[in-house]
């Protein structure tokens, strides 16, 4: 197969939209800013007396109640946040291959245990179970947070590789090297994989948001990883410290904030890697907006379809 | 034979969260005697003979082997026995669910309800009409959703409550006006103070549902039966509503099950945040006070209504599309 380069560019076109785009910008722009930051800004725990203050020259988000530097605090949990998002993102990414792959390559009463097993921990609510959990140990480590986090968010996505790979098994190609005496591990690790992968790093971005939302749920109450700054800890600080009643929105808005835009940088780029995926999901297709341009383009047409629906929204667009 | 599938499945999972609530205490390092102790070591030092009291006090003072625990432990669920609450001494856990388990269900109940409605008719729009600026407008929900419960609770807080004055801070009722009784003073009070916790619900969750109707909707529309009903002539309107969103709703109907875990999750946190008087709130406050029956009491009844209410959406599920049944 030989590609020429502007079919090249072309195809690079179809896959870079613009949700791609600010999706990835907004990730690249957040994950910097965890990575880098904390370099630069001032001790985040260094008490002043300067309590309470608003943004100004010297501290540029502002200061919390005791004093302490916001955008430093913002800088340090923005790579704690990321830190548990990501530790949390794999282990439930192999945890939902394991369950899901491997029960529908084996299938059988293997299958039924796994899917049983997957259902369950579907069903159960995640966080009265992080609850119960977290108030139980007392030396609440990152690996330890980021467990409990795993274990609640694997089983969405381990039925979706499950059902992909029971559509796959029965392809042609898999049979073919069944059939040529390969390996159970070999067909799953070069046959199966690599088509399941568009729908694994769907899961993964899932399991990213859902993780970082979660640990923020938990910090919030105070049931986060004891001693590392994350988004959720601010917040939990933030109210405990009367941030609402006082007005300090400088303390409370940007944890959040952050949280949404990473939570929408990382859903636009699932949008994307959906359009790539299933092509019938794409917002506009291009037959819709041809036929809109050759309406446009001859009146008489125009005339003929008034009763059409689309009639209206034309009318929208070009008013 | 598919109904009992259902049931057995359903059952299965309640064994597991009933199992669950047993044994996470018990493997678990640290005991629940220990952290009582390491948080009054906090205020003072601790006499040795209070160990023994706490032990007591928790229940963990015989030495019986786990497995006759484990059934004793079941019997006592079966006779409705949860234990005493220590927050709320001498109170019965049992007592203090069902003081508060009224508050979330109606709360969540009325917010997921009123979420379905408008992300199926709003996806079902989007959908039908797909390319216009309504269906562009669909991807901006998901920054909705990307945005914590609890954070979007603090700033309604902010911005309605405390800068504004229209809504109030916390709680679920005013108790210097009205006492809880099923007449007119109390329930519009109790709406009125429902009401930014139900939006936080409400604009939180919205995304998933309307996302997910709009892809099914534009999935729908390729069918061959679409085809047929507009070959026929029937109005643009029929399509839409009687043909494909009946059909597109499917999905939704039975993803119901992922999405409540969900929102009773958001809704703990949200509660803790408007100090509302539901299950959430209590279940924190069972944690600041090392209240393990209580809690553990609250956890099953979560995922007992959870599971319930997953059971009806299945049991309707089958009513509702009759491929289901067919195949069982």
């Amino acid at each position: 197969m030989t590609r020429t380069p502007s079919r090249r560019r072309a195809a690079l076109q179809r896959i870079l939209t613009p949700s791609l785009v600010i999706g990835a910008g907004l990730i690249i722009a957040i994950v910097l800013f965890g990575l880098i930051a904390p370099f630069f800004v001032a001790d985040p725990l260094a008490v002043n007396n300067a309590g309470m203050h608003g943004p100004s020259a010297q501290n540029l988000l502002g200061t919390t109640q005791t004093g302490q530097d916001v955008l430093a605090q913002l800088a340090w949990a923005t790579r704690g946040s990321l830190l548990v998002g990501v530790i949390v993102a794999f282990l439930a990414l192999f945890l939902s291959a394991f369950f899901g792959i491997l029960g529908g390559y084996l299938g059988g009463w293997l299958d039924e245990v796994f899917s049983l097993f997957t259902n369950v921990v579907l069903i159960l609510p995640g966080l009265p179970l992080m609850i119960v959990i977290g108030s139980y140990v007392q030396q609440r480590g990152l690996l330890l947070i980021a467990f409990i986090l795993a274990i609640t968010s694997w089983a969405a996505s381990a039925r979706v590789l499950r059902s992909q790979t029971l559509s796959i098994r029965t392809r042609d190609y898999v049979q073919a090297s069944k059939i040529a005496g390969e390996k159970a591990h070999r067909i799953i690790g070069v046959e199966i994989l690599p088509n399941l992968l568009p729908v694994m790093s769907s899961g993964f971005v899932f399991a990213l948001i859902t993780a970082i939302l979660g640990e923020a749920g938990l910090s919030f109450i105070g049931l986060g990883v004891v001693g590392t700054q994350t988004w959720g800890s601010m917040l939990f600080y933030a109210q405990n410290g009367q941030a609402l009643t006082l007005g300090a929105w400088w303390w409370f808005v940007p944890p959040g904030l952050m949280i949404a835009l990473l939570g929408c940088g990382l859903s636009l780029v699932n949008f994307s890697i959906d359009g790539i995926i299933n092509p019938r999901l794409r917002t506009a297709p291009k037959q819709l907006k041809q036929a809109k341009k050759a309406r446009q383009a001859s009146p008489a047409t125009k005339r003929e379809r008034d009763d059409e629906p689309e009639q209206a929204e034309q009318e929208e667009v070009s008013a | 034979m598919h109904l009992l599938r259902k049931l057995g499945f359903y059952l299965v999972a309640l064994w597991a969260a009933v199992t669950l609530n047993f044994f996470i205490p018990r493997l678990l390092p640290g005991s629940p005697v220990d952290a009582v102790l390491a948080k009054l070591a906090l205020r003072g030092p601790v006499d040795p003979n209070t160990r023994r009291a706490i032990e007591i006090m928790l229940g963990a003072d015989d030495d019986k082997p786990l497995i006759q625990e484990y059934f004793a432990y079941l019997g006592g669920l079966l006779s409705g026995d949860f234990g005493i609450s220590v927050t709320y001494f001498p109170t019965p856990v049992t007592q203090i669910i069902a003081q508060s388990l009224p508050w979330t269900l109606v709360l969540v109940g009325l917010a997921t309800t009123i979420t379905f409605i408008i992300g199926m008719v709003l996806g079902t729009v989007a959908g039908w009409k797909r390319g216009t600026w309504l269906d562009s407008l669909i991807p901006a929900t998901t920054i909705l959703q990307a945005v914590p419960y609890f954070w979007l609770a603090l700033l309604f807080i902010y911005v309605l409550s405390v800068n504004l004055d229209i809504f109030p801070i916390s709680g679920g009722y005013d108790p210097s006006l009205v006492r809880p009784a099923l007449d007119y003073p109390f329930l519009s009070n109790a709406l009125y103070y429902g009401f930014l916790p139900a939006l936080t619900i409400v604009l939180s969750s919205l995304g998933g549902w309307l996302l997910g109707m709009r892809n099914m909707m534009v999935s729908t529309l390729s069918e061959d039966y679409i085809l047929t009903a507009e070959a026929k002539g029937l109005s643009p309107r029929r399509i839409m509503v009687m043909y494909a969103a009946r059909n597109a709703m499917l999905p939704s109907v039975s993803g119901f099950a992922i999405s409540l875990g969900f929102v009773v999750s958001g809704s703990i946190i949200v509660e803790s945040v408007f100090s509302y008087p539901g299950i959430g709130f209590t279940m924190l406050q069972a944690v600041q006070n090392n209240d393990y029956s209580l809690m553990q009491g609250l956890f099953l009844i979560i995922t007992v209504s959870v599971l319930a209410a997953n059971l009806v959406v299945d049991l309707l599920y089958g009513v509702i599309d009759p491929r289901t049944r067919a195949r069982g």
